[in-house]
């Protein structure tokens, strides 16, 4: 197994697959009366985030707890952080006080990749900048598995702010190591260039969101980050949703087995309509479910022996 | 001057191997067992049986078929892993979790029989025992082992064994069942040539 989670390149086949059959099983413990295993009993997780993310940081601590570990929550906000520590001194406190895995979010892309070789516990990307979200890409691949049986052969559809989207990043990377095929959609200002080469060669770019969707087994809808709305990506949301938004008549267009996933939170109305969030096709509730039980396989898989 | 004779080496030592149960023998014990369980729990009803993986699973499936071929009754069979209950997890790398599998109706209230293959230092059994509490809630639990080598860690005893095989630490017992490995065997390796 590999020391630290920092990008989905990180994942070969074999290891993924490995981490998605461990959350199966850490998934049954959900159902269990007693919702705790003692697999990772002594040991410390550090959720580290610079960034807010309450789902995020709640589905590391839940998992940690899950496993026994102890959990110290670390945010920047009202930290020494705001006095001017930086990245390395606080890596070095954190050290000092025994963690044995950090889960780290940070607004920088490469944070976690500092981070991990001033630490001697394991490292968690847990979303940094634009760059990647790996646990988040597990997680979509493991709610895809469930939903549709498999993974290899599938035919995924990521649409929206793929410039700014570390989930789809990951995702580009994970599901074409699993054997999906990924095609990028969004407006051209949206999608860089030769993206698709840089991540895996196979992945596929349309600008036509109609054109796609009849032929693909999953829509993954990214969130539109209001705060770009203005800017001068695309001409303004009203067209933005009108062309590239998931509402019902254009659901009705996939075929019927199709999902509809969404990492949240969601702009309802804008990438995607209450019709869409709230139908059967829709898994965004649980990606969240999923989410705990993958990063449950995560932390046990890094810290659950003695690979260092 | 008269040189010594050069030492003779000797040829190295071949690890000893001793079949201590056959095939023939294996199906004996399990229906011995199976005679057993019936006996002690008069008539296995409320009984379910635990596999341990690996080799408790299939030991576990075996004895339910025979106990129904002897008494007619239906006994619930399940696999309970116990790898993260384990108390050596970081001594070694990381271990894959298998599946937890409970028969319908569950475990509460039951007479819950675990079974494995070999009984050694009762860490085994300790972690299964932990995993148990976890599950559900049974009524008892008893422990049945195909094979039980001593040298207990812990103040643990079967209530059913196949065979007692009296070992040094030097040697060790080598399971081996159709289900997982083609034959059924009961070896034991590493002890005096003989």
């Amino acid at each position: 197994m590999i020391k630290h989670l920092l990008s989905g390149a990180d994942l070969d086949a074999d290891t993924a697959t490995e981490i998605l059959d461990t959350a199966a099983e850490m998934a049954t413990v959900a159902g269990r009366e007693i919702k705790k295993l003692p697999a990772l009993r002594g040991r410390t997780v550090v959720n580290l985030f610079y960034e807010d993310s309450t789902r995020t940081r709640i589905s590391f601590e839940a998992a940690a707890k899950r496993l026994s570990a102890d959990v110290i929550n670390f945010s920047a906000k009202g930290s020494s952080v705001t006095k001017g520590e930086s990245l390395k001194d606080t890596a070095l406190t954190l050290q000092a006080m025994g963690a044995d895995a950090v889960v780290v979010r940070h607004p920088a892309s490469g944070a976690p990749h500092r981070l991990a070789n001033w630490v001697d516990g394991s490292v968690v990307n847990a979303g940094d900048g634009t760059h990647e979200h790996p646990t988040q890409a597990l997680l979509d691949a493991y709610t895809m598995r469930a939903r549709l049986g498999r993974l290899a052969g599938l035919s995924v559809a990521v649409v929206g702010d793929v410039l700014h989207s570390r989930v789809a990043r990951s995702n580009v990377l994970l599901l074409s190591t699993l054997g999906a095929k990924v095609t990028l959609v969004g407006p051209p200002t949206l999608i860089p260039v030769d993206i698709a080469g840089a991540l895996a060669p196979a992945t596929a770019v349309s600008y036509d969101l109609d054109s796609v969707l009849p032929n693909v087994d999953v829509v993954m809808m990214l969130r539109v980050q209001r705060e770009r709305m203005n800017d001068s990506y695309f001409p303004s949301a009203r067209e933005y949703a009108r062309r590239y938004g998931l509402d019902g008549p254009r659901m009705r267009r996939l075929p019927e087995h199709a999902i509809v996933m969404h990492p949240g939170p969601m702009n309802r109305g804008m990438e995607i309509t209450p019709e869409v969030a709230d139908s059967p096709r829709s898994t965004i509730v649980e990606q969240v479910t999923n989410g705990v039980s993958v990063r449950m396989a995560v932390l046990y898989l890094l810290l659950g022996g003695n690979n260092r | 001057m008269a040189y010594p004779p050069a030492a003779r080496s000797s040829p190295p030592r071949q690890p000893s191997v001793k079949v201590i149960l056959a095939s023939a023998d294996v199906q004996r014990v399990v229906d011995r067992i199976a005679h057993q369980i019936l006996e002690k729990t008069q008539g296995a009803a409320d009984t379910v049986l635990l596999g341990i993986p690996t080799r408790g699973t299939p030991l576990a499936r075996r004895l339910a078929a025979r106990i129904s071929t002897f008494e007619d009754v239906a006994v619930g069979v399940g696999v309970l892993d116990i790898t993260l209950y384990r108390d050596d997890l970081r001594r070694q790398g990381t271990r894959a979790v298998g599946p937890t599998e409970l028969p319908p109706g569950g475990i509460d209230g039951k007479r819950v029989i675990l079974v494995d293959d070999v009984l050694f230092s009762g860490r085994t059994v300790r972690a299964a025992l932990d995993a148990l509490n976890d599950v559900g809630r049974p009524a008892s639990v008893q422990l049945a082992v195909l094979v039980d080598r001593g040298h207990r860690e812990l103040p643990i005893r079967a209530d059913y064994v196949g065979k007692n095989i009296p070992t040094s630490l030097a040697e060790s017992v080598k399971v081996t069942l159709a289900e997982t490995d083609g034959v059924d065997e009961v070896k034991l390796y590493g002890g005096s040539p003989s």
